[in-house]
């Protein structure tokens, strides 16, 4: 098993949903997030007093998924959440050792 | 009786009256989220303190006979001798209860005006304490200088139709003092410390806005030519008084912000505070298009020479109200020239003299006493846990226990020692 996550534009967030339940994802969780990549911030003016905001929010989507599927699912978040400027995201996958259904006790690739 | 007149000036009070809470969200809108209910409280709190201490003494100090052009004197102490039957002058006036009710309004907003310089930082209680004792031995007798007959001010004909120097300078200036003496928030020009909400603050502005028509028109007294005047005028120069600030903004900054619509609003009213009554309506558009320009520079002020004017009394009232008092000596469509611009003068730079001294000494005083400055931990996690035991809004569920006090409300006030934490114990 693998965890996607991917961190995106807030607007893209429906696209990307979309096209996981499409490809056949049936769960995933999503977490609002702040951060910067080479987009870096903006600057915000208050009564004249200048501050730099490095934070932009982003949209966090993790996806448990299986070995097998992780490649192409990749492929997917990244079609679906590119916009094509700056600030579009980043997604990767980290290997998971376990997981369980708690309402049934289910484990492994089952309770996916 | 004048029945016109006395429904209008006391429509013109519940006006006046609304202005403090307005107040309160607009300054409540421009702290950081810990400390937005204090902000509110600030000024909510002097509708309660200063309308029993009007009644008490407050009325008879500004507007008893007069002694030495100083101050009232005691003979109305708990409106004494005042009925309903009571009337100003003669059988035309209107009822002495609705003067007093007026007067008390504005007596309620000066004190909460100048909370905003000290945002996110005062101990609430000391405040408290602070603004009873100054409305008590600044404001009663500054309002008897401008307004009362013999007051000296009054006398020598200073023009300050509705409170240019005996609200707004007054506050501003006093602001300034009460600063120098809590001193600058933990971070100042260091963390950034964004208005938290600055739909709130326009809406604070546009309920300033309306209930300044009470302020401005009903200072007249009467349903009449010079409230319809200062009526427009007001409207005028806070209209002007907006552009002038969003221009100076998109010059100096690039962009029109919310925040510079509301605060030139504000700054236009403070300028035709004085002087709208005097004017006509080409002049309260000369008086808003300065107050609009100079007031957005003079906010920038407090990072150059240091001072933590947190909320820009300084830059908006002081400085709006110094406008508004000084232009109107040379646009007076009466009367008006050099004589009348130095008695201007000699009224505003008397209260600017009288007001920091006084101001200085009675922070100085609370400060020693009871301690004016919230502790430092209290000032970091958010004044408004540490004093109010509440937080302004329900960002998360998570976290939050019922373990005491939800079911049903328990005592917390024996065990809080009193002082350092102050109302902490309630969550503890």
């Amino acid at each position: 098993m693998k965890l996607i996550t991917a961190v995106i534009k807030p607007h893209r967030l429906d696209e990307v949903k979309d096209a996981l339940q499409a490809f056949g994802v049936h769960g995933l969780t999503v977490t609002e997030a702040s951060g910067y990549g080479r987009q870096r911030g903006h600057t915000e003016v208050y009564r004249g007093a200048e501050y730099t905001v490095d934070l932009v929010p982003k949209i966090r989507i993790e996806v448990l998924v299986e070995d097998d599927d992780t490649d192409q699912l990749i492929e997917v978040i990244v079609k679906a959440s590119r916009t094509g400027k700056i600030g579009d995201g980043k997604v990767w996958s980290v290997p998971v050792d376990q997981a369980v259904r708690v309402r049934t006790g289910e484990r492994g690739p089952d309770a996916l | 009786m004048n029945g016109a007149d006395t429904a209008f000036v006391l429509i013109s009070a519940a006006l006046v009256m609304l202005m403090t809470p307005g107040l309160a969200f607009f300054y409540g809108g421009m702290v950081r989220v810990k400390s937005a209910l204090n902000m509110l409280m600030m000024s909510f709190i002097a509708l309660g303190i200063v309308s029993v201490l009007y009644i008490l003494f407050g009325y008879s100090l500004s507007f008893g006979a007069d002694s030495g052009g100083i101050i009232g004197s005691l003979e109305f102490v708990g409106l004494r001798g005042i009925d309903a039957d009571t009337l100003t002058g003669g059988d035309e006036g209107i009822p002495v209860f609705a003067f007093v009710l007026f007067q008390m309004m504005f007596a309620v907003i000066t004190p909460a005006l100048m909370s905003g310089a000290l945002a996110d930082r005062v101990k609430f209680s000391a405040w408290a304490v602070f603004i009873t004792i100054w409305v008590s031995v600044v404001y009663f007798p500054v309002a008897h200088w401008v307004w009362a007959e013999g007051g000296w001010l009054f006398d020598m004909g200073v023009i300050d139709f509705a409170g240019g120097t005996a609200v707004h300078i007054n506050a501003g200036v006093g602001a300034l003092a009460a600063v120098l003496v809590v001193g600058k928030r933990i971070g100042f020009k260091k963390e950034p410390m964004r208005p938290h909400s600055l739909p709130l603050v326009l809406l604070g502005a546009a309920l300033l806005w309306f209930g300044w028509f009470g302020f401005n028109a009903g200072s007249a007294l009467a349903a009449d030519g010079t409230a319809a005047n200062m009526a427009l005028n007001t409207q005028v120069a806070t209209a002007t008084a907006v552009l002038g600030w969003l221009l100076y903004e998109r010059v100096k900054h690039g962009a029109f912000t919310t925040l510079g619509a509301a605060s030139g609003a504000i700054a236009g009213l403070v300028a035709i505070t004085p002087a709208g009554a005097a004017v006509n309506a080409l002049g309260a558009i000369a008086i808003g298009l300065v107050a609009g320009l100079v007031c957005s520079w003079a906010v920038s002020w407090k990072f150059k020479l240091n001072y933590d004017d947190s909320l820009d009394v300084v830059g908006v009232h002081l400085v709006g109200g110094l406008i508004g008092t000084l232009m109107v000596g040379f646009l007076a469509t009466e009367g008006g020239g050099l004589a009348q611009f130095g008695k201007q003068a000699l009224g505003a730079f008397s209260v600017m003299a009288f007001t920091f001294v006084v101001t200085w000494l009675l922070a100085k005083l609370v400060d020693v006493t009871m301690g004016l400055r919230a502790d430092e931990d209290d000032e970091v996690a958010g004044v408004d846990q540490a004093f109010h035991a509440e937080t302004a809004y329900d960002f998360s569920q998570v976290g939050t226990s019922s373990a005491r006090g939800a079911v049903a409300p328990t005592d917390t006030t024996t065990d809080a020692p009193e002082g350092k934490t102050e109302g902490k114990k309630v969550d503890a």
